[in-house]
């Protein structure tokens, strides 16, 4: 499986991302520089966190411009999977990939911490190797992740099973205690909790490595013919 | 319309003596005049007076500097280049630069402690080094003191995270001290750490007569004129109208630069580089000539200006931030200029490398000024301040040791993990992102950090450390222990001490009783760095941290970079396991000079520091590593501030069901809270006793229990007997309190 990792100007997490998929989980990964015109040839798109533009303005509102973004749609609506993380997330909110929008953390302080996640729905293609209802620590980062959206979204969010991660101990505000969510195509995966930094022990725990030994697996099974 | 008409002519400056009003004394002034064989204009008496101001030139500390050993078999590169590089083997090496942001920070301190950031990041990329790591050394006034201290705390803070947390490099550790007299002058020293391959290695050097000369980054503007002049005077109630002498950092900017000058590093076109930090574009054109024996011609009217009317005055002297200024080859400048629009960076030829030493700068087709380069780089003058031994010196030296009263030994442990400068900083860090670029093994808050060398099973061991209450009471006994308590962190964490930086925070050196202060920390830093074989490999002198004639205490801030061998060795404070053994390293005395419990107690220090034998001190550290190294040693950590008692607290915090059963003997309250140094507190494996007893000279204390209480019996009697829960909640807590 091959996976793109997005750079925007500002990125600054795309070299962690990067290693996480080519050292820990074995797969063919490849920066793409944000005014690329054409994605083909990728089956995993992947946004990484930092500050895109600065975030100046609002975090993700000047990255959703940028070339590239028409492909991620595209790529999106393909069926192919989307993984947003932190600023990723931010972005895939700003071009509408994903309902409802980030707020400042309730703290308005910037936050980095592991964190105890609980895995709502594993019945996603980034989400199948975890059990449902596990607890997991992965590392958040982030000054504006205090997720909102409306009663009618959020309504439907439950109705769709889209709400994949929660906070067990909230840090910023997020409504309901989100952490993560996903289309109701179920492609489009967006998270502030940095699971690319949770691939290694040495550096304090591997519990975000079965997110993407999900995306991989769900991959094999819908494109490699087997002899099984 | 031409600004010049404002503009004071030579001889209106001369009789006016408008050149004091920028930092130039009578005798300076002369100097110039006699140097260029005429009256300087207004524009070449700013290039002078920027260029030799003690933040530049180091014209007060130069005589106390060259006492520092600068060299060793794995320096690289000493001081004199933007950041030192010490070799770590295979072919790479770590280049890594502390630097003060004192002034600016008091005033503004958001942006004070942002652009501290960015400037010391510059340093490290100008070399060629990918940045993988910042620390940064604080102090401020008492937490209580006044809403103004909560303020510049809370700012500084945040302006350090909102800087390193964009632009993606992590925060990893740090030390922040509370103490009274930096109420009106808090210190914000910044660190960065990159990483380099040898082939990679490049030098602020203009070479190569008819190269050109580029601008590269971030537009110019009025913001930060005559910032290293500012930098260079006391604090006073004026100081607040300097606000626009504090520059406004842009972090993201600085991304792409980074990206940009990286990817440039690797291009043969490039000659030189050089951060345009302290004194902008007049010290890094002056400098890149003076070091390569070179001329720099430039053109200001192709200089990207953000202001409209800029003058050659303004242009020079501005220090906007998120700018290089570099040297390409003759006919390369095209491929450059397509190298830097990719990050959407500007890249503007501005001048050349002229053959006849001279800076000349060009605006609106006049030559505006003609100086020779290395008159303004190496020839400031020199000074040899006089020194005159304090007399509280001689006071605190007759006094005997005084052991401060003890009623109540759990009350007082639990009191002194909520003094500010022991308690937990967690707030602090929190707001840092520590994580990015995913090397970090050892987050902030254990006795140094340690970041590992994807690709190898080597890690960076890094820490900032200085007690100044120390250096104030004996300077040249504190800045001995600033070096070697660095090193006990270094060691502690698995690392062998390879090389510092150091940030000499210092009052005004004109004061003869400052100015000894500053000749006894240096010798004592320079006697501990010999022993320890700890070479100085650069660093910064910040003079003049005075608030309304008041000094803050000498603080020589120590940056140490140790190198972890294998990532087996990384050891932490934290006690690991029920059942393991808990030993004292290195001799108890009454010593409470200087200490958290004398200054909790009394409310103020006196007295001796404690004393420090270097022999012995390198001899322990050479024992706990070797042990370490063999695998013997569970955890590790540095006896400081608060003594045993406080060590044997923080190495309990990391874990929710541990605890501790200690015997102590002697003087109850000496044995918990003396500082006396060449300490360590080891936590070993009960099978490796034998081994270990037999390497290291160590007392057995004690036993890591699991019953989450912290039990310390004397000859007697139980004098602690505490919950951890207790001890994390008071240690945990007083931070978050004192800011509500």
């Amino acid at each position: 499986m091959k996976f793109a990792v997005i750079v925007f100007p500002g990125s600054n997490c795309d070299i962690d991302m990067y290693h996480a998929i080519k050292d820990e989980l074995g797969e063919e990964v490849e920066y793409v520089w944000h005014d690329a015109d054409s994605l083909e040839g990728f089956d995993g798109i992947l946004l990484p966190g930092g500050f895109s533009y600065g975030d100046y303005l609002r975090s993700g509102a000047i990255a959703r411009f940028s070339n590239v973004m028409k492909e991620v749609i595209k790529a999106a609506e393909a069926g192919k999977p989307v993984l947003g993380v932190c600023n990723g997330f931010q972005v895939l909110l700003e071009s509408g990939l994903l309902p409802g929008a980030m707020r400042r953390n309730e703290s308005l302080k910037f936050i980095c911490r592991p964190t105890a996640l609980k895995v709502q729905n594993n019945n996603t293609m980034f989400s199948s190797e975890y059990q449902e209802g596990e607890v997991i620590t992965v590392p958040i980062a982030h000054g504006e992740g205090n997720y909102y959206c409306d009663e009618e979204t959020l309504q439907q969010l439950k109705e769709n099973n889209q709400i994949v991660f929660t906070y067990e101990n909230n840090p910023n505000g997020s409504l309901e205690n989100i952490a993560g969510i996903i289309n109701e195509n179920g492609n489009v995966l967006g998270m502030m909790p940095h699971p690319e930094r949770a691939v290694d022990e040495l550096l304090g725990g591997a519990d975000g490595l079965k997110l993407f030994r999900s995306i991989v697996k769900q991959w094999r099974e819908a494109n490699v013919i087997t002899n099984a | 319309m031409s600004s010049l008409m404002l503009e004071p002519s030579p001889e209106q400056i001369k009789k006016e003596k408008i050149y004091q009003e920028m930092g130039l004394s009578d005798e300076e002034f002369a100097m110039v005049e006699k140097t260029l064989g005429r009256t300087p204009n207004y524009t070449e008496t700013g290039l002078f007076s920027v260029m030799w101001s003690e933040h530049c030139s180091y014209k007060n500390s130069k005589p106390v500097l060259k006492k520092f050993p600068t060299k060793g078999e794995h320096v690289l590169q000493g001081p004199g280049e933007g950041a030192g590089i010490v070799d770590i083997g295979d072919e790479q090496a770590v280049v890594f630069k502390i630097e003060s942001h004192n002034h600016p920070s008091a005033i503004e301190p958001y942006q004070g402690a942002a652009t501290g950031v960015g400037g010391i990041i510059r340093d490290v990329f100008s070399m060629g080094a990918r940045p993988i790591a910042l620390l940064n050394s604080l102090r401020f006034g008492e937490l209580d003191a006044s809403a103004r201290v909560r303020y510049l705390f809370k700012e500084v803070v945040a302006g350090i995270a909102g800087y390193g947390n964009c632009i993606g490099i992590p925060t990893v550790g740090g030390e922040i001290q509370f103490d009274p007299c930096y109420e009106g002058n808090p210190l914000v020293n910044a660190m960065c750490v990159g990483l380099i391959d040898h082939k990679d290695i490049k030098k602020g050097q203009a070479h190569g007569v008819g190269n050109t000369v580029m601008y590269v980054g971030a537009k110019t503007g009025r913001d930060g004129i005559h910032g290293a002049t500012f930098a260079s005077e006391e604090l006073t109630e004026a100081s607040d109208e300097k606000r626009p002498a504090v520059q406004v950092g842009d972090p993201f900017m600085e991304k792409l630069l980074i990206e940009a000058c990286l990817e440039l590093i690797q291009s043969d076109a490039l000659v030189g580089i050089q951060d345009m930090g302290a004194a902008g574009l007049t010290s890094s054109s002056a400098e890149m000539a003076s070091k390569a024996g070179s001329g720099i011609e430039m053109n200001l009217d192709l200089v990207p200006q953000r202001e409209t009317g800029m003058t050659a005055y303004e242009m020079m002297l501005s220090e906007s931030q998120e700018r290089m200024l570099i040297v390409v080859k003759k006919g390369r400048e095209q491929e450059i200029v397509d190298l830097f629009s990719k990050y959407d960076l500007e890249a503007v030829a501005i001048g050349q490398v002229t053959e006849d030493k001279m800076l000349r700068l060009v605006h609106n087709g006049e030559v505006v000024a003609n100086v020779p380069a290395d008159a303004l780089a190496e020839d400031a003058p020199v000074y040899h301040k006089p020194s005159r031994e304090p007399q509280y010196f001689g006071e605190f030296q007759a006094m005997d040791n005084d052991i401060p009263a003890v009623d109540d030994y759990n009350e007082t442990l639990v009191n002194l993990l909520k003094q500010p400068t022991i308690a937990s900083k967690e707030w602090v860090y929190d707001q840092y992102d520590y994580m990015v670029r995913t090397n970090t093994v050892v987050a902030p808050g254990s006795d140094a950090a340690v970041v590992r060398i994807r690709g190898t099973e080597k890690a960076l061991a890094m820490t900032t450390d200085c007690n100044s209450r120390y250096v104030f009471l004996d300077p040249e006994t504190g800045g001995k222990i600033a070096v070697a308590e660095a090193a006990r962190n270094i060691v502690a964490s698995g690392g062998k001490p390879l090389a510092i930086t150091d940030c000499l925070n210092f009052g005004n050196p004109e004061k003869p009783e400052v100015f000894w202060q500053f000749e006894k920390a240096a010798e004592g830093m320079s006697a501990a760095c010999s022993v320890l074989n700890t070479p100085v490999i650069g660093g910064n002198v910040s003079l003049y941290n005075e608030t309304n004639g008041t000094a803050v205490y000498p603080t020589p801030v120590v940056g140490m970079m140790g190198l972890v061998e294998h990532l087996n060795h990384i050891t932490t404070q934290d006690f690991k396991a029920e059942g393991d053994l808990i030993y004292l390293v290195g001799e108890t005395k009454d010593e409470f000079g200087g200490s958290e419990l004398q200054k909790m107690t009394y409310g103020r220090i006196f007295g001796k520091a404690p004393e420090l034998n270097l022999e012995k001190e390198e001899k322990v550290q050479k024992q706990v590593l070797t042990a370490i190294q063999r695998g013997l040693v569970a955890s590790a950590h540095d006896l400081a501030e608060g003594g045993l008692g406080v060590a044997l607290a923080e190495s309990l915090m990391g874990s929710k069901t541990l605890g501790a059963k200690v015997k102590v003997s002697g003087n109850s309250t000496s044995a918990l809270f003396s500082e006396s140094q060449s300490r360590f507190l080891v936590s070993v494996k009960k099978e490796d006793r034998q081994q270990f007893e037999s390497l290291v000279d160590a007392s057995l204390i004690g036993e890591v229990t699991n019953n989450g209480s912290l039990l310390i019996s004397s000859d007697q009697e139980d004098v602690i007997n505490l919950q951890v829960e207790e001890l994390r909640s008071a240690w945990k807590g007083a931070i978050p309190c004192l800011l509500k």
